[in-house]
């Protein structure tokens, strides 16, 4: 079985073939079964390696903002909907939809400083979701 | 009228007018930085993607980080800060400059200076830049405008988009409209490659099966009052299938077709327009056709990473503070486009010192060779594993090199990619 990718760790873009070697059971053992063509460079190699066995994305999205009593936002003044948000490292591609739902339930009140934990260890992964800007 | 006097303005608080700003105060100059919206930071406020901030900080930020990080070390210096504040007009009054501007703060106010950095940055270009026919409904909406509606102010724009242009601001917004649970049907490419970055072809695209239609012309809008679909038709061999055209049902259409600098300020001020970038003619210094006019970032040239943008800026920056404390540059030579690079920014370098160029070049190959000459002799010629007009080329040209070109009356150094 070949499967083809391309490579994104530099702007070349060279177009990966990979091939599943028969012996590949479990698919658990990454080193041994996988055979990357194509690859101008060894991070090629890696890339696909990653790609095919555990993708990940760092998340970057917005929550809900709840302006607090008083605040600049709750007078309509450069009034912030919604504060960007990203995760602290990437996160594995195929949870990345439950881990988008849990971020877009959260109503934050403000003010809120960058770099604040609004989820801790989501899913249970080992990975926050922070806010990338200081408001309110 | 209150006035109020600066030894420099900056107009604009992106991270070009930021990274200016803090050039020309480290240097002991008065600086004041006029921007329009109520806080500091310009576009970046809105891409909230990551990917901002690899040469700069060597870490990878979202772009509402970078700028707070600039903003924090404005904020931590002395530089009059205005926000909300509007630029009305850029004059020369003798040796000043006088920037009228206005705010709900500080009403009509003057800034006067000897020296100006223009920083505003660029926008977008419309349905109106590439004429799409068709008729005027609702749901028509550039990329950029989507991207501020949906990070920003919390609206979603449409339900079902088809993004026309492949700029990588549209492949950031498929993978956005995305993620709030939107369906991209499209993004329609009138040229044979890519307009946008690979990575986020793959990451933006590929992540959500979102089809790639290159070499097809978007040549209908259909809807009355709301978007309805779009008309797609290839185009093979220069020419355009109207045959194999197809229809695209949808309810938004996101254009991601380019970017101009912000000029219009500039011109009344009379610096001039190089119209390959649509910037100012910039000498060595990234100084304009205006004396003590400097410009910078996005509104001298459009960049791809905020990184140069800002690498830019401080020179800028230290170009304008040398000026204000008297150095005129020296010997310049002229620069030139030439086989397959669209422009070099700036078009002069000094003799005497060693000198930073932005090129884009106009093809998409791999093992390119970048080819320096100075009045026909090869001065530098350097490999490139890649180049493609999405990437920005920068290329140092040092004293050593242009040592030759000291002596020479009306020297020309022209820059090609083979």
């Amino acid at each position: 079985m070949s499967q083809e990718l391309t490579c994104i760790t530099c702007p070349i873009g060279c177009r990966l073939v990979v091939e599943r070697t028969a012996s590949a059971g479990g698919g658990r053992d990454p080193e041994g079964e996988l055979s990357v063509s194509g690859n101008r460079c060894p991070r090629g190699a890696a890339y696909a390696r990653e790609e095919l066995l555990a993708p990940k994305r760092t998340v970057t999205a917005t929550c809900r903002a709840l302006a607090s009593q008083g605040s600049r936002a709750s007078q309509g003044q450069g009034s912030a909907r919604r504060i960007p948000v990203r995760t602290t490292a990437p996160f594995p591609k195929e949870r990345v939809g439950e881990l988008l739902a849990a971020i877009y339930a959260l109503e934050e009140p403000l003010p809120v400083a960058r770099g604040r934990v609004l989820i801790r260890d989501a899913l249970g992964l080992g990975i926050d979701v922070i806010a990338t800007r200081s408001l309110g | 009228m209150r006035e109020l006097s600066f030894d420099a303005v900056v107009i604009g608080g992106g991270a070009a007018g930021m990274a200016a700003a803090l050039e020309l105060e480290a240097r002991g100059h008065a600086v004041a930085i006029v921007e329009r919206e109520e806080r500091l930071g310009g576009i970046l406020a809105q891409c909230v993607h990551n990917g901002f901030g690899l040469i700069e900080f060597d870490e990878e930020l979202t772009g509402p980080e970078f700028a707070e990080r600039f903003e924090e070390k404005v904020g931590a210096r002395p530089i009059k800060v205005l926000c909300g504040c509007t630029v009305l007009s850029l004059e020369a009054e003798g040796q000043d400059k006088v920037v009228s501007c206005v705010s709900s703060a500080e009403g009509v106010i003057a800034l006067r200076s000897r020296a100006v950095v223009l920083a505003m940055g660029c926008r977008e270009r419309n349905r109106g830049n590439i004429r799409i026919p068709g008729s005027r409904p609702a749901g028509v909406y550039t990329a950029g405008l989507a991207q501020r509606l949906v990070n920003v102010e919390g609206y979603v724009p449409g339900k079902d988009v088809v993004i026309i242009g492949s700029g990588d601001i549209g492949l950031i917004m498929a993978r956005r409209m995305s993620w709030i649970g939107c369906k991209v049907h499209a993004v329609v490419e009138i040229l044979p490659y890519p307009s946008g970055l690979t990575r986020n072809i793959v990451q933006c695209l590929r992540d959500f099966g979102i089809p790639l239609y290159l070499s097809h012309l978007t040549t209908e809008i259909y809807g009355r009052d709301r978007v309805e679909g779009v008309e797609v038709a290839p185009i093979e061999n220069g020419a355009l299938m109207t045959a194999k055209a197809f229809r695209i049902p949808c309810d938004t259409v996101l254009l991601s077709v380019g970017l101009v600098p912000e000029n219009e300020l500039s011109r009344t001020a009379g610096v001039t327009i190089n119209p390959m970038t649509s910037g100012p003619w910039a000498d060595s210094s990234l100084m304009t056709s205006v004396s003590g006019v400097f410009a910078c970032g996005n509104v001298l040239h459009v960049h791809d990473l905020v990184d140069f943008v800002v690498e830019e800026s401080r020179r800028a920056g230290a170009f304008a503070a040398a000026w204000l404390a008297g150095a005129r540059p020296g010997r310049e030579v002229r620069v030139k486009a030439g086989s397959n690079v669209r422009y070099v920014a700036p078009a002069r370098v000094e003799a005497g010192r060693d000198n930073k160029l932005y090129l884009r070049t106009m093809i998409v190959k791999n093992d390119a060779l970048l080819e320096v000459k100075l009045d026909g002799k090869v001065l530098l010629s350097s490999k490139k594993n890649h180049v493609q007009p999405s990437e920005m080329i920068t290329l140092k040209l040092g004293k050593a090199e242009l040592a030759g070109a000291a002596e020479l009356p009306d020297a020309s150094i022209e820059i090609s990619i083979l």
